[in-house]
């Protein structure tokens, strides 16, 4: 099947035999042989103009200057660039503007996404779902401790919550009804027992009488005198399905006596001389993501 | 050393041997050059042909649009997760190729593959240029003059521009091809048009002009597996050797007595393309051309013989004709049991191919529950569970769909609440030819079956609003499984 030989010749051989079986001495292929030299070449070439030898602090520079660690901020510098214009559209707009406008929806839900992948879902979840016995609240539900408008989530993010750092906080302190003696055990019994009541849950009728008197007495101030909690203090609700720490006997209890103090950080904090933690646009873009997961107001 | 007694050994590499194939007229290289024609045509016309799809989707009857992943041919409209019928066409071309080289041998090779087609029409430019096989040969001997460099010059130039036509051509289908063409003048389109160009320009200059037969021998893998799809009764080019030899020249114008019909001119060897002697039997070099049937054929009119003493014939002919007897009818070669199953499986994923083009679901989406978390309690002790939902408006117009939720067997059920984010209602708007993005809320009243329950089958239904399309996916409702 193959071509007919034109011109038949005797071949060299190495002169090595084995059985019989010689080895011929062809030359290696023409192109092989060429390809070789040049990479070769090359090699020496690309040594010198890029970073190749390890050296004792780094490797050679390599004449070029190349550096894939500069490439790296080049192309973040450049993506910076290519977000910033819808980046100040995003700080000019009014946040309640936000969901009408398609372009803007579209990068907070992105944008905000990756904010909230980064920093909020250590404690929130990846899902959002907080981690309820924590106190970690869940972001997807109807409750909000401090409001669930896109303001109001804006200014949580913003400034955080019972932090030191920031002058803005959300701020209140419920007081420590049993480690600080301001009502006694049965007391306390008595006023969870009436929490347990108009949350809808079993309670006990002979001490939730007391308790009713109780709750009026220290908690409706803050509570409300239905129990349905004061948003401008951060009072939770007590009266829906949704609780915090927990809503049996034992954690209530704990959470009456010794008080709860969840603390969020400032995401607008500027260290001294610093940038802010968060930009704010990324402050915005992540109000408007968690705004969007079902839960906003 | 103990070969030197023995035959000497074929050297392991060879030289190329330059091929200078010779003008040929006949009814083969007839219907090469309308073969030739037609399929150049196609390649260079398609990527123009207009075809509206409205505003918001590209005119281009056939367009590989890499950036969007989409695939558009005339009417079809193929999408990324469709691309199951790029692969049965890829199917179909290969079954394609089984058939026709069990019933006819290499046709493809011959007549339709673009390293012939291109390579046919480098060596039309080459003898237009230098002449035809005998004063090409002298011009490879020639030394380096004045004329060597012109015509040489010339054909690169010419066969240059061939090449920047083929690359040119070749980028068109994948972006709007009278936008392209401008940018390319201006230099304003993507470098990667540019590349693209450059490397086919280079290979089909090279493949075309140098390369040529090297390639279908050396190169293509096709050759060897097509070894595999011939028998004895596929058609190939042969030569009768029965009536051929012993061959010999003419004596005055008569055949010598006990001499074939073959006048041994060569004109067989000095036509064919792949520089091979169709004498020496079936050849893993023959493309079968049938270019050496028409030279043939031209010698046999010219000294009175009869035709076909070169030409397309099933091997298992031989020992019939040797014997005196008449090969069988073409038609019973073709017809038989492999080139039929051949021919019933790419039918039959053909048929499967069209059915499911025009059963694909006029409404497209998808629906994954977010486990994380599993399900939400909300303040009134509703439970809820939220789901994405990627739903593909295929239409070029803005389309509302209108999305509801029933139980497993599509019954209605009042104790599941559908809502939408950032929508009231349940109806959606996608814009045209988008993939919309959307969470959905399905939502059971508090102390409910599903919001007890560990799991609850359900269904949710799309419905192209003012329009009859609508699809369905099932998925499930997870509750607190405070009661199963």
């Amino acid at each position: 099947m193959s071509k007919k030989p034109t011109k038949h010749h005797q071949p060299d051989t190495t002169g090595h035999s084995w059985d019989g079986i010689e080895e011929y001495n062809n030359p290696l292929p023409r192109w092989w042989l060429w390809s070789f030299y040049a990479c070769i070449i090359w090699g020496i070439g690309y040594s010198i103009a890029m970073p190749a030898w390890p050296l004792l602090n780094g490797a050679t520079p390599g004449l070029l200057g190349s550096s894939t660690r500069a490439n790296v901020q080049a192309e973040i510098d450049r993506y910076a660039a290519a977000n910033k214009p819808i980046e100040e559209k995003l700080v000019a707009t009014d946040l309640t503007a936000i969901a009408n406008d398609p372009e803007l929806a579209s990068f907070t839900q992105n944008a905000g996404a990756a904010v909230y992948r980064t920093w909020c879902a250590q404690c929130h979840g990846a899902g959002a779902g907080g981690n309820a016995g924590l106190g970690y609240p869940n972001l997807l539900d109807s409750d909000w401790l401090w409001g669930g408008s896109i303001e109001d989530i804006y200014l949580t993010v913003a400034h955080g919550i019972r932090n030191t750092e920031d002058g803005d906080a959300r701020y209140s302190q419920m007081p420590a009804f049993g480690r600080d003696e301001l009502l006694d055990a049965t007391q306390i019994a008595q006023v969870v027992q009436h929490v347990r009541k108009i949350s809808g849950q079993e309670y006990d009728a002979a001490l939730e009488a007391e308790g009713a008197v109780v709750f009026a007495d220290n908690c409706a101030s803050c509570h409300m005198e239905d129990g349905t909690g004061d948003r401008a203090q951060g009072a939770p609700n007590l009266t829906d399905a949704i609780w915090l720490y927990g809503g049996d006997v034992d954690t209530l209890t704990y959470t009456v006596a010794n008080a709860r103090f969840g603390v969020m950080p400032s995401w607008s904090f500027a260290p001294e001389g610093g940038e802010q933690r968060l930009s704010e646009a990324e402050i915005r873009a992540v109000a408007a993501y968690v705004h969007g997961l079902g839960g906003g107001e | 050393m103990s070969s030197t007694d023995q035959a000497d050994p074929p050297p392991l590499y060879a030289a190329r041997e330059p091929v200078f194939p010779k003008r040929v007229k006949g009814s083969f290289r007839s219907l090469k050059w309308v073969l030739m024609a037609v399929m150049l045509g196609i390649y260079y016309i398609t990527p123009w042909i207009r075809w509206d799809r409205g505003p918001a989707l590209p005119d281009q009857a056939v367009l590989v649009d890499l950036a969007n992943r989409r695939f558009f041919f005339f009417m079809v409209e193929i999408w990324p997760h469709e691309f199951y019928f790029v692969a049965g066409l890829l199917i179909m071309a290969g079954l394609g190729l089984f058939l026709f080289t069990s019933a006819a041998g290499r046709v493809w090779c011959g007549y339709a593959c673009p390293q012939t087609v291109w390579t046919d029409l480098f060596i039309l430019v080459e003898r237009w240029v230098e002449g035809d096989r005998n004063a090409r040969i002298r011009l490879l001997r020639q030394k380096w003059d004045a004329e060597k460099a012109r015509k040489r010059i010339t054909k690169w130039v010419l066969w240059l521009l061939i090449s920047v036509a083929t690359g040119g051509a070749w980028v068109f289908y994948f972006t709007d091809a009278p936008e392209l063409l401008k940018n390319l003048f201006v230099g304003a389109a993507h470098p990667v048009a540019y590349t693209t160009i450059a490397v086919m320009t280079a290979t089909t200059f090279a493949f075309g002009g140098f390369a040529r037969e090297q390639i279908c021998i050396y190169a293509c893998p096709w050759p060897r597996i097509q070894a595999a799809m011939m028998d004895e009764d596929t058609l190939v080019i042969a030569y009768r050797e029965w009536r051929g030899e012993p061959r010999g020249k003419l004596h005055k114008g008569v055949t010598p007595e006990g001499q074939g019909d073959c006048i041994d001119c060569n004109a067989c060897f000095a036509v064919c393309p792949m520089g091979i002697d169709i004498r020496n039997g079936q050849q893993l070099e023959c493309i079968t051309c049938g270019l050496c049937i028409d030279a043939c054929n031209e010698m046999m009119d010219k000294i009175g013989k009869p035709r076909g003493l070169i030409s397309y014939m099933a091997l298992k002919d031989e020992a019939m004709e040797r014997a005196g007897g008449h090969p069988k009818n073409v038609w019973k070669h073709i017809f038989r049991p492999r080139t039929l199953l051949y021919f019933t499986l790419w039918a039959g994923i053909g048929v499967a191919l069209v059915v499911a083009l025009f059963m694909r679901s006029p409404i497209d989406f998808n629906l994954t529950p977010n486990r994380d978390p599993l399900y939400v309690i909300q303040g009134d002790g509703s439970v809820r569970n939220i789901y994405t939902m990627r739903l593909r408006n295929k239409a070029g117009d803005e389309t509302t769909f209108r999305i509801t939720v029933t139980g497993e067997h599509g019954e209605p059920r009042t104790d599941l609440h559908l809502l939408l984010e950032g929508a009231e209602g349940n109806e959606i708007s996608a814009p045209a030819d988008e993939t919309l993005t959307q969470r959905v809320y399905i939502e059971a009243p508090a102390d409910s079956r599903p919001a007890l329950a560990d799991r609850t089958e359900l269904r949710v239904w799309v419905e192209e609003v003012g329009a009859p399309a609508r699809a369905a996916v099932d998925t499930v409702f997870n509750g607190t499984g405070k009661r199963d």
